[in-house]
């Protein structure tokens, strides 16, 4: 039996046989996995159904969320064999109301990357078109989310752009809620400043749900906002919205992409929003300070890893230093681009280049999200590409130099910088997937889930 | 770069291949010049280390159930008598 259904009709159904559900889901998650590589590791689910609002409902967990007894490795060989002895606080909200991990999707290592090329377990490959990236970071998550034959929903993770960028290449929606909105406890961090967890579902409705389930205030996030879990509606439309439409956003965008956009935005106003072209004149200074301000917070989070605790271990020899073995793992465990960004993050904190580098980043910064702020005062919601692109063939994405590679953030850098939240909605119909990019102010999200809810029904 | 990959690279511990040194070199070259752009921003104003303002919160200083020893050193290869062991290095 199929069980090609939304995931509203399968936890509102009541005749459903749960062990013949998980028989299928499990064989058809393995049959996958062995031709797309979405997943480090695939669970097996148990047909033991749980109760609450995710009843019985997989949900992927991406890699770099630690899971209790279940390898969290972030992608990367030095975290190869750990398995946390806790959960991370979203997961424990899932699993508090009745849905089953499916896996640990794949990602960049550390979510270092644009197209999910740089993962220590294999290269996830976009459903629609196997030559073709997923995107990154979140590649794993996109790729299930738009392959999956049965309801499912992703829990993803965001830096710089790593739920919108899948999404957009899949076909999927992605949330990116406010910084801080929802817990990292048990987050495998990449930059503390601008990490998000957030889910990826086929339908807005999907995203909705999950957002309910794990937003509030945890205690065991220091950074986490005081906001109280809600209920996080889809409904209401967006008539008498303005929409801002910044100009600097479709500089260098494939015409294809900007052509989707912009249809898209003309329906909006059909629909009753109204729309202004502005101007964020510190978009191009967004990209530089981005790469600047998480590759030294990178630089910093991963030197935990000295192969003692966990992960990837190196063999201990008399006479050898500290450092020596530090050294040694590290330079064994970590991958290329992981190398690269230590690098360049340690760099940019040394004595006599912190103030021209990391500190006029953050100055930079606080331009950008000065910048939003302005805008928001006269418009409800942005609207943008989510990417410049399609998703590109790997033997494209080869031919990319560190920093070209760099530069297909430049339009998910600026609004992951200022922690806003943001959602990407498949916005065309052609071959391939085409993202619609919706950002609002801090703790908006309802307001570009509604919106998100008009994209999906005038595309 | 004003600075060698390789002075960099130790800092972080890390050891480089003399193919690894060559390429981050060029990489990092090309890197740093791009992002010398942020040189023509005139910015007066305060930096943000946090996109939003937070407050640093503690929790309440009450008793709480930790990690046991076990699971603690459940992931590492190198334990002994109940600690995490490093390499000898007196």
């Amino acid at each position: 039996m199929g069980y090609n259904i939304s995931v509203s009709e399968f936890l509102e159904s009541r005749d459903i046989d749960y062990g013949d559900f998980v028989a299928y889901v499990n064989a058809e998650t393995r049959r996958l996995n062995s031709k797309l590589f979405f997943f480090q590791s695939v669970c097996e689910l148990k047909t033991v159904e749980q109760n609450g609002k995710l009843s019985g409902l997989p949900v992927s967990v991406k890699d770099c969320i630690c899971t209790k007894g279940i390898q969290s490795s972030a992608g990367s060989a030095i975290l190869e064999g750990y398995k946390p002895p806790f959960d991370a606080t979203v997961v424990s909200a899932i699993k508090n109301e009745g849905s089953q991990i499916l896996g640990k999707t794949n990602q960049d290592e550390f979510g270092f990357g644009t197209f999910s090329v740089n993962s220590g377990y294999g290269v996830p490959k976009n459903p629609l078109d196997p030559e073709r990236t997923c995107g990154g970071s979140s590649g794993g998550a996109g790729g299930i989310t738009a392959a999956a034959t049965f309801p499912h929903i992703a829990l993803a993770e965001s830096t710089g752009g790593s739920i919108s960028c899948p999404a957009s290449f899949c076909g999927v929606v992605g949330l990116t809620p406010t910084y801080g909105l929802v817990s990292r406890y048990g987050l495998i961090d990449y930059a503390n400043s601008l990490d998000k967890i957030g889910p990826m579902g086929k339908t807005v409705d999907d995203v909705a749900l999950m957002l309910s389930i794990i937003a509030g205030y945890d205690e065991m996030d220091s950074t986490s906002l005081p906001e109280k879990q809600k209920h996080y509606s889809t409904e209401g439309g967006i008539k008498g919205m303005v929409i801002g439409v910044p100009k600097e956003y479709f500089e260098n965008v494939d015409e294809q992409v900007s052509k989707s956009v912009w249809n898209t935005i003309k329906k909006m106003e059909s629909a009753g929003a109204s729309y202004v072209e502005i101007s964020l004149p510190s978009t191009k200074y967004a990209l530089s300070a981005y790469y600047i301000i998480a590759t030294a917070e990178a630089s910093t989070n991963l030197a935990r890893y000295c192969g003692l605790r966990y992960g990837l271990h190196s063999e201990l020899k008399e006479g050898q230093s500290f450092n020596e073995y530090y050294a040694k793992t590290r330079s064994a465990g970590f991958g290329e681009e992981a190398k690269r960004r230590i690098i360049l993050g340690t760099f940019a904190r040394m004595s006599g280049y912190r103030d021209q580098y990391y500190m006029k980043a953050l100055k930079v910064r606080t331009l950008v999200i000065n910048e939003f702020k302005k805008a928001f005062k006269k418009c409800d919601l942005l609207a943008a590409p989510t990417m410049p692109i399609t998703a590109p063939k790997f033997s494209d994405i080869q031919k990319l130099t560190p920093l070209e590679n760099y530069q297909m953030d430049v339009l998910t850098v600026p609004p992951n910088l200022a922690g806003i939240p943001m959602l990407s909605v498949p916005c065309s119909s052609g071959k391939l997937p085409v993202g619609m990019h919706l950002m609002a102010d801090y703790l908006q999200e309802e307001r570009l889930l509604k919106a998100g809810k008009v994209v999906e029904a005038v595309k | 770069m004003p600075v060698s990959v390789e002075k960099v690279a130790k800092a972080a511990r890390l050891n480089l291949t003399p193919d690894e040194k060559k390429r981050f070199q060029k990489d990092m070259d090309s890197i740093v010049e791009a992002f010398s752009l942020l040189d023509e921003v005139k910015a007066d104003c305060e930096p943000s280390f946090q996109p939003l303002p937070v407050k640093g919160t503690l929790r309440s200083d009450s008793e709480e159930k930790s990690l046991s020893q076990k699971d603690a050193l459940a992931n590492t290869k190198h334990k002994e008598r109940g600690y995490f062991k490093g390499p000898r290095a007196v």
